[in-house]
């Protein structure tokens, strides 16, 4: 074993029934590193994580770690934390009706007996010490998410931890709270921990990572310094083929702009919902591209839900094709062509235990009635052609959507409203939590769909992403709308000055 | 909010119509209603007797549990009224605490005589001795309870072993050359069943040509009864009795060897037996389809009412424990008059 | 490579046997038959007899099963529906039944509480019977779906006043039927040999089965019983799914409650069909079915139900005390709950793909 390594997983295989999901990996983490784990979704790395913290057990291969003469042998989770591993998952795990000391200990004293005075002032120091800006007796539920994720970490690295694992942890942070993560996670560095990042934004691998292993297809395709490996060759390596999808991307995006202004499809006057968002005006033209933009909580997914009679609409004037119609719940809006692919998948968006066909149908189904089920032949006609043209990778169709991964569940969910046929079609962050593939996929389809007449409101946290599909944005801050640019004012800047308050107000 | 409220709404109406249920159900089978539990206060009646009327307190089991109770509830009612010179006031419960409760108010309230079917024997000592020390005296009625008999005047009860025993004497007397018994049982350690067990356990016991076939709870309930004869009958065993502890159970017996074509009742197959005597039960025996059913007397009220008599007059009850008198009756024997009058 | 990938489905499918949902009542009903098959193998003999009237019918343990478990698999078509859509379950069936069964006979019988001839026919009786049974239903449905009660907790108002209800329609009489057209439903119809309990069963199964075929019902109810806020947002409404959900019980509640008065032509409110919403859960979760909501099998619940059947004439024959029935039934529960747990299925398609190699080399 390498001095310098705290970690060492050497030839590493794993496979499932029918899928082969690591082959002969390896994977090295330094001392005082924070190493990125790159790789598309169904590329392996959360397998190589859940073969690291005893969740599976491999079929081959030995995993090493500092100090420990022989392989060592990790059989469950509880194993990976005796010997210093901890892992902090996307979603939180702790109890939110507990206090952050209570939080940061349990389950883990060795006795029955805790002692409540001396475990808040522990509590404290590690808090301070870290940085966390939260107090040991606090309500865990009362801390913002990012805190949250910083006192799971402060439990893992509490635990003695040599090996830090964070699987995803900014997918749900806004950028302010990302650069507080990042802080925490430069400190623990500098202490010497080893962090294994698992991340989608490139952006994050680029600022705060040493080094970059990159998984495709179950093996390892290398490891690189981060500084000899540029944003376009990473991408390419995760991808396995050289791409400059990007640049097409953008020039599609352009000869939008060349177009003459065109019926406006959907328009909201003074539409309000008890979401708790100001009353705010809205339009959008046949094949336009536009979207909402703005800090995470800013009101942007409110505003769209409204659109989408998802909350209870509490006032406006709505328009779809000039004339007026009443949006008071989903269905009357999907009555009216209009589809929307909810922000949070998991809990809006796909239904777990079904099948990836019923998954697919169910919004035209709803729409066609109770009574008229569709034929089986007729669903798995269906669920196969978009299967087909979205390019979802399932066993088959009757798999359940659960056991899909993040960015097919997405695409099915994304078929699902397409087979609506809507003309208007609200994605709000389609491609969170997405891999790069899927990402471009998704952005390519809205410009295409848009093209080819379909009016689209897209949402996301990603502003390059936004200003590659987006013709006009819809700047909001505080719930309520505070701009509106388009054209030449389509910049990274102006966006930013918009959303902080700038000149314009 | 609104939600809350309508909720609050809904269980009012709730409890509303339950109130409705408890009180009509009485009123419509024809009594002659006292005031329940109001009680207090009652406006001089036409009797005028003795001018004043007596105070009882009644604490008995729920009138719908079942047949029995229904008809001695029934009785009671027609018994304790201002025409005979009672102010009565009724508590229900199946539970004992709630009796209790109930007993303690009743003692506040100053009743004469507070009559008790308690639901659990234990539990009474400290309550009826409350009574004592305010001079309200006590009888028990259907039920009695562990406590010393110097807590109340008299109880008035059935003679469960006896009831069993008259009934397996009477199935001894038809001297069929072979007893193959169903004996469908209550619920496991009532009195009812302790005793009408009894009787029949020991017989079998004794008797080489007594066998028991199957011997098994139907819990009072006419659907297990029915399963549990279905399932001799299926297995094909022979058996020619049927014992059912309540008419409930032989009633489903008999459904099912109706199901089965196998005779029934007078002069067939199978000799069927049933306690409680239910009308309907008993115009069964009428119709000759069951050969008997053992009286359990739910008419106490006339044995508490002597006793009260007894006690206002000055005199002193001789006997602690009243065994009520109980028949058996004989399909052969019975006639349109004792349906009517014995049955419940 | 579209060979290969069916290839892999297929695999995927042997190695899952033990993760089918109907693999559960299966197995129950295959290890009771084998214990009595080994046990008494008289338990299946069948005998064709005649009745009191002369009718030709079937006897035996087998047709004792199908007779008695028709109520039960009535009543788990409805719980089943209820169990996916709302996450749990209505303990009130029992009472409810008793509601249903009192409302057939106050129909029937007019104001007498034992009439010589019906005072009404038997379908208006029964249709009487349906409505009561559904509004009931539906109070329960409201209290779930509108005012967000737990359904155990909502259901428990009337699983403590329901029986009194049932008491308070006969004005606590208790009527007789003696007609014997009224004993068909429970009993046998003139010249066919089979339970007439079992027909009706049969009936509803095939109602059920095309309902869930040429209506939503099945798509919708697991779809709000899996994620309902996602649910909504495809256009449904799931406070109106899960109300009805109740409301289709009620009219299960009400077909059981016929064969239920029906047996005896005559009604005890404080015991008919007790503890049959035990029974009816159990036969939800025999089948295999997340008693969490969601994803459900019809045939599966129905199968379970006579499976439980199964079991309780089988303790019967041996003559098992009834009252220690609910113990029998507990060990059954238990068993179930572990090898639904996902450990336990891993470890039984592990034993599964041990045993298919084996098979393999035979061949």
């Amino acid at each position: 074993m390498n001095e310098q390594s705290v970690l060492e997983m050497r030839g590493i295989y794993k496979s499932f029934p029918g899928v082969k999901a690591l082959q002969n990996v390896d994977f090295t983490l330094r001392e005082g590193e924070i190493h990125a784990l790159m790789g598309e979704n169904g590329a392996g790395k959360s397998t190589l994580i859940k073969v690291l913290t005893g969740v599976y057990s491999k079929d081959e291969g030995d995993i090493f770690l500092k100090g420990i003469e022989n392989a060592v042998v990790i059989h469950s989770p509880q194993d990976a934390q005796k010997v210093g591993i901890s892992t902090v998952y996307q979603e939180i795990t702790l109890c939110p009706n507990l206090t952050v000391a209570e939080n940061m200990f349990i389950g883990r004293g060795t006795g029955v007996i805790q002692d409540w005075k001396n475990m808040n002032k522990d509590a404290d120091k590690i808090l301070m010490s870290l940085g966390i800006p939260a107090v040991s007796t606090q309500q865990l539920a009362s801390c913002s998410l990012a805190v949250q994720q910083m006192v799971a970490i402060a439990r893992a690295v509490d635990m003695d931890c040599k090996v830090l694992i964070l699987d995803e942890p900014t997918s749900s942070l806004d950028e302010q709270e990302v650069q507080k993560l990042f802080g925490l996670m430069r400190d623990l560095k500098k202490k010497g921990v080893g962090i294994i990042f698992v991340t989608h934004f490139l952006d994050q691998v680029y600022e705060v990572c040493d080094r970059i292993t990159v998984l495709r297809d179950g093996q390892l395709v290398g490891e690189y310094e981060i500084k000899d490996l540029p944003r376009v060759k990473l991408v390419a390596k995760m991808l396995g083929k050289e791409m400059d999808d990007m640049s097409d991307i953008k020039s599609d995006a352009k000869t939008y702009e060349a177009k003459d202004k065109s019926d406006v499809v959907f328009e909201a006057k003074d539409l309000v919902s008890d979401a708790g968002i100001r009353p705010f005006d809205f339009h959008i033209e046949k094949g336009e591209v536009n979207g909402f933009t703005g800090l995470l909580g800013s009101g942007r997914s409110e505003c769209v839900r409204a659109i989408f009679g998802a909350d209870r609409v509490l006032g406006g004037e709505v328009k779809k094709n000039g004339k007026p119609i009443k949006i008071s719940k989903p269905i009357d809006a999907m009555k009216n062509g209009i589809a929307y692919l909810p922000e949070d998948r998991k809990v809006d968006g796909i239904i777990g235990d079904l099948s990836v066909r019923e998954n697919i149908i169910l919004a035209l189904q709803v729409m066609k009635g109770f009574f008229k089920p569709f034929t089986k032949a007729q669903a798995y006609a269906f669920a196969e052609e978009y299967i087909k043209a979205l390019n979802i990778k399932t066993a088959s169709a009757d798999t359940p959507i659960k056991s899909l991964s993040g960015g097919n569940q997405q695409k099915v969910i994304l078929a699902r409203w397409l087979l609506t046929h809507p003309d208007y079609l609200i994605l709000d962050e389609p491609t969170r939590g997405i891999d790069v593939g899927t990402k471009v996929d998704i952005q390519k389809l809205v410009l295409k769909l848009a093209s080819e007449g379909m009016s689209i409101t897209f949402i996301s946290s990603e502003t390059d992403e936004m200003l590659r599909t987006c013709s006009r944005l819809i700047v909001m801050r505080d719930r309520k709308v505070v701009g509106e640019l388009k054209g030449d004012e389509l910049t990274q800047g102006k966006i930013m000055s918009t959303i902080a308050g700038g000149e314009n107000g | 909010m609104k939600k809350k409220l309508l909720a609050v709404l809904m269980s009012a109406v709730m409890v509303v119509s339950l109130t409705a249920c408890g009180g009509s159900a009485p009123a419509a089978s024809g009594d002659a209603a006292p005031a329940a539990d109001s009680g207090d206060a009652a406006p001089a009646a036409d009797s005028g007797s003795s001018g004043d009327l007596i105070k009882v307190g009644i604490i008995n089991n729920d009138p719908n549990e079942s047949g029995y109770r229904t008809a001695n509830d029934k009785d009671l009612k027609e018994m304790f009224t201002k025409e005979n010179g009672y102010d009565a006031s009724f508590a229900y419960s199946l539970k004992n605490d709630e009796q209790i409760t109930a007993a303690q108010k009743f003692i506040t309230d100053g009743v004469d005589y507070l009559l008790l079917s308690a639901a659990d024997t234990a539990g009474w000592d400290t309550v009826l001795k409350d009574a004592q020390d305010a001079g309200i005296r006590v009888i028990l009625f259907d039920r009695t309870i562990d406590a010393p008999d110097s807590l109340y005047e008299a109880s008035i009860v059935s003679d469960m072993a006896k009831e069993g025993q008259t009934a397996v004497d009477w199935l001894a007397g038809q001297n069929l050359p072979e007893y193959n018994v169903i004996h469908i049982q209550g619920v496991m350690g009532s009195a009812a069943q302790q005793g009408r067990s009894g009787a029949l356990d020991t017989k079998v016991a004794a008797e080489s040509n007594w066998n028991i076939v199957t011997q098994q709870t139907a819990e009072w309930n006419a659907e297990k009864a029915q399963q549990i004869v279905q399932s001799v009958i299926d297995a094909g065993t022979p058996f020619n009795v049927i014992y059912a502890e309540n008419d409930d159970m032989a009633k489903g017996a008999v459904a099912a060897l109706d199901k089965a074509n196998i005779s029934h009742g007078v002069g067939k197959d199978v000799v069927v037996m049933g306690f409680d005597c239910n009308k309907w039960a008993l115009e069964e025996l009428l119709n000759k389809n069951w050969n008997y059913d053992g009286q359990c007397n739910p008419f106490q009220a006339s044995y508490i009412d002597e006793i009260i008599k007894t006690i206002e007059s000055g005199g002193t009850v001789s006997q602690k424990t009243i065994i009520m008198d109980e028949k058996g009756f004989d399909a052969s024997s019975i006639t349109q008059e004792d349906v009517d009058k014995y049955g419940i | 490579m579209s060979s290969e990938t069916k290839i892999q489905t297929r695999k995927v499918k042997g190695g899952s046997i033990f993760r089918n949902q109907i693999f559960i009542p299966v197995a129950a009903l295959l290890l009771l038959a084998l214990f009595n098959l080994i046990a008494d193998p008289s338990f299946y003999k069948i005998t064709l007899g005649y009745n009191s009237t002369g009718d030709p019918v079937l006897s035996g343990y087998l047709m004792t099963i199908l007779d008695y478990g028709s109520e039960l698999a009535i009543l788990a078509i409805g719980m089943t529906l209820v169990t996916a859509a709302s996450g749990g379950q209505d303990i009130s069936v029992g009472a409810a039944i008793a509601i249903a069964g009192s409302v057939i006979l106050r129909v029937l019988c007019g104001h007498d509480s034992r009439p010589e001839t019906l005072q009404a026919p038997i379908i208006v009786a029964f249709l009487v019977a349906c409505v009561v049974a559904m509004l009931f239903g539906a109070f329960n449905g409201a209290l779930v779906a509108y005012f967000k009660i737990q359904p155990m907790v909502a259901t428990l108002i009337l699983f403590t006043a329901g029986r009194s209800i049932a008491a308070w329609i006969n004005n606590n009489e208790l009527p007789i039927i003696s007609d014997p057209s009224f004993a068909i439903y429970g009993g046998f119809i003139p010249g066919i040999p089979i339970p007439t309990p079992f027909f009706i069963a049969m009936i509803c199964v095939v109602i059920t089965m095309l309902a869930l075929k040429f209506t939503n019902l099945g798509l919708y109810t697991q779809a709000v019983g899996i994620n309902e806020s996602s649910s909504k947002l495809n256009g449904l409404n799931p406070a109106f799914i899960k109300f009805l959900s109740f409301v289709l019980l009620g009219l299960c509640v009400a077909v059981a409650g016929l064969i239920k008065v029906s047996r005896l032509s005559s009604i005890n409110y404080s015991v008919i069909a007790k503890d049959i919403e035990m029974d009816a859960i159990l036969a939800v979760a025999l089948g295999g079915n997340s008693l969490g909501g969601g994803k459900f099998n019809m045939l599966a619940s129905i199968l379970g139900a006579y499976v439980i059947q199964f079991l309780t004439t089988t303790l019967y024959k041996f003559n098992v005390q009834s009252d220690a029935l609910p113990a029998y039934k507990a060990v059954v529960v238990i068993a179930l709950v572990v090898m639904s747990t996902p450990k336990a299925r891993e470890f039984m398609s592990k034993i599964g793909k041990k045993l298919k190699p084996a098979e393999r080399s035979v061949a």
